[in-house]
Parts: structure tokens; sequence; C-alpha cells
């Protein structure tokens, strides 16, 4: 492999990993927040329960949320520094801002909410788990500005070589932002939904004692309703980003697709086999007219094909990268099969909480077993529509690291070694990897085994005002 | 006209500067754990001393990074490329470092314990360690050619000089550390705390001494010397002296402000060195990085300027008041079920 491939390798690695986390701390923050609030007006210990039952796993997670995004803050200048030189400008200001507003406030709020239990008033203890709900929504926002910039370039003039910012305020208001950003929060608050469902009904098809299945039953109406409002709202602004991909990444568009010649109207592939070397599809099962409609809300209107728009990009840009520069991504079958899990899962996840909401309504919901028993394992259909998401928007995007203006393989550092490279990787893997299993582990104890009434702790002796260890590490 | 261009330089300074005095002593108190802690009640309690705060002072850092990146991104670029496998080890300190604090208490199994005890020594001490050795190369200049690019490898930065100023952010950290700890720890955990403090101190001011020395030979910090170097250098000796003069009467509050000052004043010292440079190269002075030719356009920095008038007040203000909050002793003197 060469030093382009390891990096993209390793990149992908560790954001897609970093993704893993990210989704069930937004989330999850704000669940517990609700939670906590909840236990706070009403004074019911059983939303305290709750509170730390949720917290909990809130709180592993967490940590490995903020381990791998150490490294995401890195890793452009280790192995992206051209990338890092031509976009820094613009690119480096959302980041900077993101760590100001953001990351203080939470690692700040999330120290006062686990040691401050018993330290605190009540309402600032409260007010702490908001903060740090609010702040890793900020932190999303800021981090998708910087992302929507690499998909549709906006606010900048090119200076010698580099991209320049003229207007901070075009690249905050990137009409990418106003799509990308509710798809993705919308999406994270669907993970949180279907992970609580999940842990819920693992816990309400086992629980004898009366008031752990009440708890059980109550987190598992928060994760419905979590997941009912998110992923309505989540496939419409991901419908509304694949019609602002028609006009600003095309490629993208007919990539995930697999919709290799333009057509007017455009006919929506439900299977395709496709030839990628040859650039057809083999075996290609449509319905007419639906892609068009999709894309433009009549049932016709051309849609670009990917052989036409490579013809296009080829012209346009072979006075800068040559006649034969090619500009289709790779592995086009990954794209297409990717948006598939993707949007199925959306309206698979959507019929789930549908058919709970109906059992909830008929008051049978905490003893349907047929209801219950497959959702742990459903918790994954989120995982997989969070992670093909990004290789959609990622890999879609390529050979582009920046849409039109930079090319990923004119990005990397250039005295990277195979060594270095080969070394982070199998490293970061290594070491993420065993961290995974530990998390897992304790997801599993705390999720599956740890009693959610037990987990009130004994009432703090007044006589001592030290820092309580019970709360804390 | 104010230049924006100082104006950065100074934050990343102040930040680089914030950070090495917070997450300094936590990387102190990371270090020590497995000698002052001998039993698990004592290890929770001398970890817990950080709890609140670890992960706060680490965004000093990753703000730092943010900072480099929109106000100098070739600085950013070429730093962190060229110091890649460093950085590398770095992470992966950071990554089993903030995963162990998390994790540890929530088995009981001795082995996991252990392991976790571990990760956060390790942890705690690779980076205390790599980033000294990681300025001191950035201030004894490394091979940059006329792409701003890197071009030595790992063995460039390993040499006896880089890895003396090591040592010596190795050792200060560990001290400023261990005065962390006897403000806020009491019972045998502290005994043990103020046993060692002597025996770290004498070596401190021994490798402080020979860094300062070996400076003088082996980069030109002290060429065109300036007046942010003199009150910085000034400033961290006599802190240091200070340091050791509180130590030997008990005045350890007094001794964690001396151990203070002199990270502040050596940040300083290597900062004031560095201007109006970021990176010299080694291979001429026409290749170094500078705080112009590395450098946002100004429209960024101003941007960027507003932001931070903005914002870095507030942090102060709030992570201030996180240290009032958790202001008394971590003792046994608590329940330790979970
Ligand atoms: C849509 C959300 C999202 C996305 C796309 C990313 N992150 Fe992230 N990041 C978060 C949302 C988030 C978060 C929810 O705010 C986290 C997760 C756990 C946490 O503490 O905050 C976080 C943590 C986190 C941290 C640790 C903060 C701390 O110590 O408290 C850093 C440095 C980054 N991220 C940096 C990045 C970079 C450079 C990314 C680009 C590749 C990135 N993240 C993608
Ligand atoms: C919001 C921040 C970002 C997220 C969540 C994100 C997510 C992802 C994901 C999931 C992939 C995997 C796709 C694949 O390769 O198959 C990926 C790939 C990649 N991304 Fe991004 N990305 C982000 C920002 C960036 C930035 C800032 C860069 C610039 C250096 C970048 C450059 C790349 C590269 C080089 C790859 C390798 C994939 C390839 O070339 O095929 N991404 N990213
Ligand atoms: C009908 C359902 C959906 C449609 C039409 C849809 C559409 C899209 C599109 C077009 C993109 C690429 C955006 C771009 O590159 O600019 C995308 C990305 C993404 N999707 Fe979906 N999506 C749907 C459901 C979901 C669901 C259910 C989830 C997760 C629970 C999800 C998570 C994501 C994520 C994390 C990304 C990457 C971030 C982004 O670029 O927005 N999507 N989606």
């Amino acid at each position: 492999m060469s030093v382009l491939d390891l990096a993209r390798l390793q990149f992908a690695v560790t954001t897609l990993f970093h993704y893993i986390f990210v989704p069930l701390t937004i989330g999850l923050s704000l669940m517990v927040a609700i939670m906590q609030t909840q236990y706070v007006r009403t004074g019911d210990e059983g939303y305290k329960h709750m509170t730390k039952f949720w917290g909990k796993l809130f709180l592993i997670n967490f940590a490995m949320g903020v381990v791998t995004g150490i490294v995401q803050e890195f890793q452009f200048g280790m192995g992206w520094s051209e990338y890092s030189r031509f976009v820094g400008d613009i690119f480096g200001a959302p980041l900077a801002i993101e760590a100001l507003m953001a990351f203080f406030i939470e690692s700040t709020f999330i120290g006062l909410w686990i040691f401050g239990w018993d330290k605190l008033p009540k309402r600032i203890h409260l007010f702490s788990i908001w903060m740090v709900a609010l702040a890793t929504n900020i932190s999303s926002l800021w981090i998708l500005i910087a992302n929507s910039w690499m998909q549709n370039p906006v606010g900048y003039e090119i200076v010698n070589g580099r991209a320049q910012m003229i207007d901070f305020g075009a690249v905050v208001t990137n009409p990418n932002v106003f799509l990308q950003f509710p798809h993705v929060v919308l999406s994270a608050f669907a993970t949180a939904g279907f992970f609580v469902m999940g842990v819920s009904a693992y816990r309400l098809l086992r629980g004898k004692d009366d008031l752990e299945r009440l708890n059980f039953s109550r987190s598992l109406k928060f994760g419905i309703v979590f997941a009912l409002l998110s992923l309505p709202a989540t496939m419409w602004f991901g419908h509304l980003s694949g019609q602002f991909l028609v006009e600003k990444q095309p490629m993208k568009l007919a990539a995930v697709e697999a919709l290799w010649e333009s057509e007017d109207p455009a006919s929506l592939s439900f299977f395709q086999i496709g030839d990628e070397a040859n650039r057809q599809a083999l075996i290609n099962i449509r319905i007419p007219s639906l892609l068009s409609f999709l894309t433009y809300d009549t049932f016709d209107g051309l849609v670009p094909g990917i052989n036409d728009l490579n013809a296009y990009y080829q012209k346009q840009y072979a006075g800068v990268y040559g006649e034969d520069a090619d500009f289709v991504p790779p592995m086009i079958w990954m794209l297409y099969w990717s948006f598939r899990a993707m949007v199925g899962f959306g309206i698979l996840m959507s019929f789930i909480a549908l058919v709970g909401v109906v059992l909830w309504w008929r008051k049978t919901l905490s003893t349907a077993g047929w209801y219950l028993a497959p959702l742990p394992i459903l918790i994954a259909l989120p995982y997989i529509a969070n992670s093909t998401g990004w290789m959609i928007t990622e890999l879609g995007r390529q050979p582009w690291i920046v849409q039109g203006l930079m090319r990923t393989q004119d990005a990397i550092s250039p005295n990277l070694t195979v060594l270095e490279v080969g070394l982070s990787l199998v490293g970061f893997t290594l070491v993420y990897g065993l961290l995974s299993v530990a998390n897992f582990y304790l997801l599993w104890k705390y999720g599956s085994k740890n009693r959610i009434t037990a987990e009130i702790l004994p009432m703090p002796t007044p006589a001592s005002d030290n820092l309580r260890l019970e709360n804390a590490y | 006209m104010i230049d924006l261009n100082v104006v950065w330089f100074l934050l990343v300074a102040v930040l680089f500067t914030g950070f090495f005095f917070l997450e300094g002593f936590d990387y102190g108190v990371g270090i020590l754990l497995p000698f002052v802690g001998r039993d698990d009640k004592e290890r929770r309690i001398v970890i817990n001393t950080i709890g609140p705060h670890w992960d706060g002072n680490e965004v000093w850092l990753l703000t730092a990074g943010g900072a480099i990146f929109a106000a100098f991104p070739n600085w950013y670029a070429t730093l962190f490329s060229g110091f890649y496998l460093a950085l590398f080890l770095i992470l992966v300190g950071l990554i089993v470092r903030g995963v162990a604090f998390e994790f540890r208490s929530k088995d009981e199994n001795p082995l996991w314990r252990k392991t976790w005890d571990a990760a956060i020594f390790i942890g705690s001490f690779l980076p205390a360690l790599l980033w000294g050795v990681a300025f001191a190369n950035i201030v004894r200049g490394v091979p940059i050619n006329e792409n701003m690019t890197f071009t030595g490898n790992l063995l460039t930065l390993l040499n006896p000089y880089s890895l003396l100023g090591g040592v010596v952010t190795l050792t200060l950290f560990t001290l400023h550390g261990a005065l962390f700890l006897s403000l806020k720890t009491d019972g045998v955990v502290l005994e043990r705390v103020q046993k060692l403090l002597k025996g770290l101190w004498l070596p401190l001011v021994v490798v402080v001494l020979l860094f300062v020395g070996w400076s003088f030979f082996e980069t030109d910090l002290f060429e065109g010397f300036n007046l942010v170097q003199g009150v910085g250098l000034l400033g961290a000796v006599v802190a240091l002296l200070g340091a050791g003069w509180a130590i030997f009467n008990a005045k350890y509050g007094r001794a964690f402000i001396g151990t203070g000052v002199t990270i502040v004043g050596t940040t300083a010292f290597l900062f004031g060195g560095l201007f109006p440079r970021v990176m010299p190269s080694s291979l001429g002075a026409e290749f170094d990085l500078t705080i112009y030719n590395a450098s946002s356009s100004p429209y960024t920095l101003q941007v960027m300027t507003v932001v931070a008038l903005i914002f870095v007040p507030l942090v102060l203000l709030y992570q201030g008041w996180t240290y009032w909050v958790f202001r008394k002793r971590v003792t046994a003197n608590s329940h330790l079920e979970y």
C-alpha cells in the first residue's frame, strides 16, 4: 500500500471510530438532562435513579468520545499537512472556535456534574448537565461548519495557492450547514433513542422487581419518543441533502445511485450489480422516474450520470491535472449499498418506533415480549446508518478533499513514510481495538446488570464536607 | 495599529503556558500515582484530586492546537507532520490516560484496576517527557526545507539536548504534581508526598541549570536576549529557588506557586527566545517559519481575535470557579462504594 492509501485508511479508521461514540454523547446528554430536570422539578426519585443509571452509561461512552477526539484535532497536521496549509485560514477557525466555545464548556461542566452531586446546589448541578448537552451541540455545529466547507466551499478566494477567508459570515451560514447539522444532530438523537430502547427492553424482559420495571418502562418511552420525533426529521433533512447534492456535488449523487449514464427522467435503482472496471451496470432493477422525482419534486428532470460528469470534469480540469485525471469516486458499490443501508434503516427504525407508540397506546408496551426481544440487537441500526452516512459524505467526495479545489492525493504530508504511517495505523487500531473491548464490557456490565434502583447512593454523612469519592472515580 | 500576528503568537504562548501549568500538575499526579497510593483506596484519593479537572486542563492543549491551526496553519502543518511519531506517542498516552480515569473504578477486579493504574502512569509519563523533547527541538531548530517541510526523522528529534529538555519537563511536572497533592490530600498519602518533595526538588534544580547552560551553546536563545526572556528566566530561577525554600519550611501553598511560576517563566523564556519565529530551521535562517510567513490572512486573524476576546475570559471565569467548588482536600473519610 502507498503512503496515501495508508493515510486514508488511518483517517477513515480513526474518524469512524470517533463517530461511534459521538452520536450517543450528543443524544444521551440531552436525554439525561431531561430526566434530571424531571427529578428536580417533581422530586420523583424514579427520575433520579434513571438519571444515575443512564448517566453512568453516558460517562463510559463519553470518555471514549473525548479521547478519540483528541486524535482528530491533530490528525490534519500530522497526515494532511498540505491540506492544512491550503485551508488553515478557513478550516482552522471553526476548529479553534469549537475548542473555545464547546470543548471547554463540555469538559469543565462534565467534571462539575460527575463530582458535584453533593457539592453543588441541586439546580446548579442540573445546570451543569444542561451545559454539557448544549456544548455537545455547539461542538457538532462548528465541526460541521468546517466539514461543510469541504463539501461546498464558500466565502473564500484563492491567493498564492491558498484558500483565504474573505467572508466569515458566509462560511458560517454555508447552506450545506443547514442541511448537515440538523441531519447529524437529529440522527444522534435517534441513536440515543434506539440505545435506550434496546437496553430498557433487555432489562424489562429480565427484570422482576416492580420498581425496576417501572423505571425501565419509563426509560423505554423516553427512547421511543426520542426516536419517533427525530427520525422523520432526520430523513427529511437527508432528502434535502440529496437535492442539494445534485447542485453542488452531482458526482456524489450519481455515485450513491450508481447512475452510470445520465437519465431524463431518471429511474431509481433498487438492486444493482455493477461492473466498476467498465463503468456500467450489469443487473439493475429500477423504478422509472423516481430519482428525478426525489431530486426535483417532479417526475422528470435530468440527473447527470457518472460517465458524463467524469468527461465534463476531465475537460474542465485538463489544464490543471492533465487530460486523463479521473474524477470518479472509488468503490461505487460501497457508496451504493451504504446509501441503501442508511435510508433503509431510517425507514425501518421509524417503523419500529411507530409500533412502539401503538403498543404504548394500548398499554401493552412493557409486556410485549415479541416487540422487546429484538430491540437490543437493533441498537446496531443507527450505528450502521451513522457510519454509512459518513462514508457517503466523505468517500463520495473523492477524489476531492475540498470539492473542486484540492484533491486528496495532493493533500497528504509530503514527508511521511510508509513506516511512520504504518506504525501509527497499527498502533491506533490496536489501542482502539483494546479500548473498545473494555468499553463494551463496561457498557454490558452496567447496562445489563446494574440495578437501576440500587443506584441511589447511601446518603452522605453531613459530618465531612470533603469531596466524596462515591460519585467520583 | 496592533500587529495581530504578534497578538496570536502571544495567545498561543499563553495557551501553552496555561496548558503546562494546569496539565503539568495533573501529569505529575498521574506519574506519582503508583508511588504515593499503595492500596486501592489511596489511589482513588489521588486520582480524585484531579478528577474534576484533568479534562478541562487538557482542552488547553486542544485549544492551543486549534489556535495554531487557525492563526498559523503552516506552523501547524510543519510541526505536527514533522513530529509525527512523537505526537503519535503523546496521543496514545493521552488516549489511554483519559479512558483510564473513567474506567478504572467501574470494575473491582484487581487486575483491571492495576491495568488502568499503569495506563494512567504511562499516559502521564510519556507526554510529560515528550512535550519537553518537542519544545527543546523547536528552540534548537529542526531541518525544514524551502517548502516548509520537515526533512528529518525520529532520530533527528532524539538528540541529547532535547532529551534533557524532556527530563526537565518530566521532573518539573512531577514536583508540581506532588505539590498539588500536598494541598489536596491528607493522612498517609500526604505524608508520603511530603517525603518525596525534597528528593524531587534537588534533581530538578540540577537539570534546570544544566538545561539553561546547555541552551547557551546549543541554541540561539541567548542571542539578542530580550526583556520577556530575561524576566522569564529570572522569574523561573528565583521561583524555583523559592519553591525549595518553601518546601524545606513546609509552606506547600507557596511552593506550588513557586513551581507554577517556574513553568510560566520557562515557557516565557522559550517563546520569548523564539519570537518572531515559530520554528527555526536548522538548514538556514531563510527557511525559518515566522509569525508572518506561517500565518493566516489578516482577515482570519481579525475574526479569531474577536472570538478569543469574548471566549477566553469566559473560560477563565468558569474554570476558575470549578477550582473554587472543589477546593477542599480529598480524604479517605468518605464513602467508597462504586
Ligand atoms: C457531529 C458531531 C461531531 C463530529 C462530526 C466530530 N466530532 Fe469530535 N466530538 C463531538 C462531536 C463531533 C462531541 C459530541 O462534542 C464529542 C464527543 C465526546 C465529547 O466529549 O465531545 C467530541 C469530542 C472531540 C474532542 C475532545 C474534546 C474534549 O476533550 O472534551 C476533540 C478534540 C474533537 N472531538 C475533535 C473533532 C475533529 C477534529 C473532528 C473532525 C474530523 C471531529 N471531532 C468530528
Ligand atoms: C466533521 C469532520 C469529518 C468527519 C466526521 C469525517 C468523516 C470521514 C469518514 C467517515 C471517512 C471514511 C470514508 C472512507 O474513506 O471510506 C472519511 C474519510 C476521509 N476524510 Fe473525512 N471527515 C471529516 C473531516 C475531514 C477533514 C477535515 C479532512 C481533511 C483532512 C478529511 C479527509 C478525509 C480523508 C483523506 C479520508 C480518507 C478516505 C478516502 O480518501 O477514501 N475529512 N472522513
Ligand atoms: C430517508 C432517509 C435518509 C436520507 C435520504 C439521507 C440522506 C443523506 C445524504 C444525501 C447524505 C450525504 C450528505 C452530503 O454528503 O452532503 C447523508 C449523510 C449522513 N446521514 Fe443520512 N439520510 C437518511 C437517513 C439517515 C439516518 C436514519 C441516519 C442515522 C441515524 C443518517 C445519518 C447520516 C450521517 C451521520 C451522515 C453524514 C453526515 C452528513 O453529511 O450529513 N441518515 N444522509
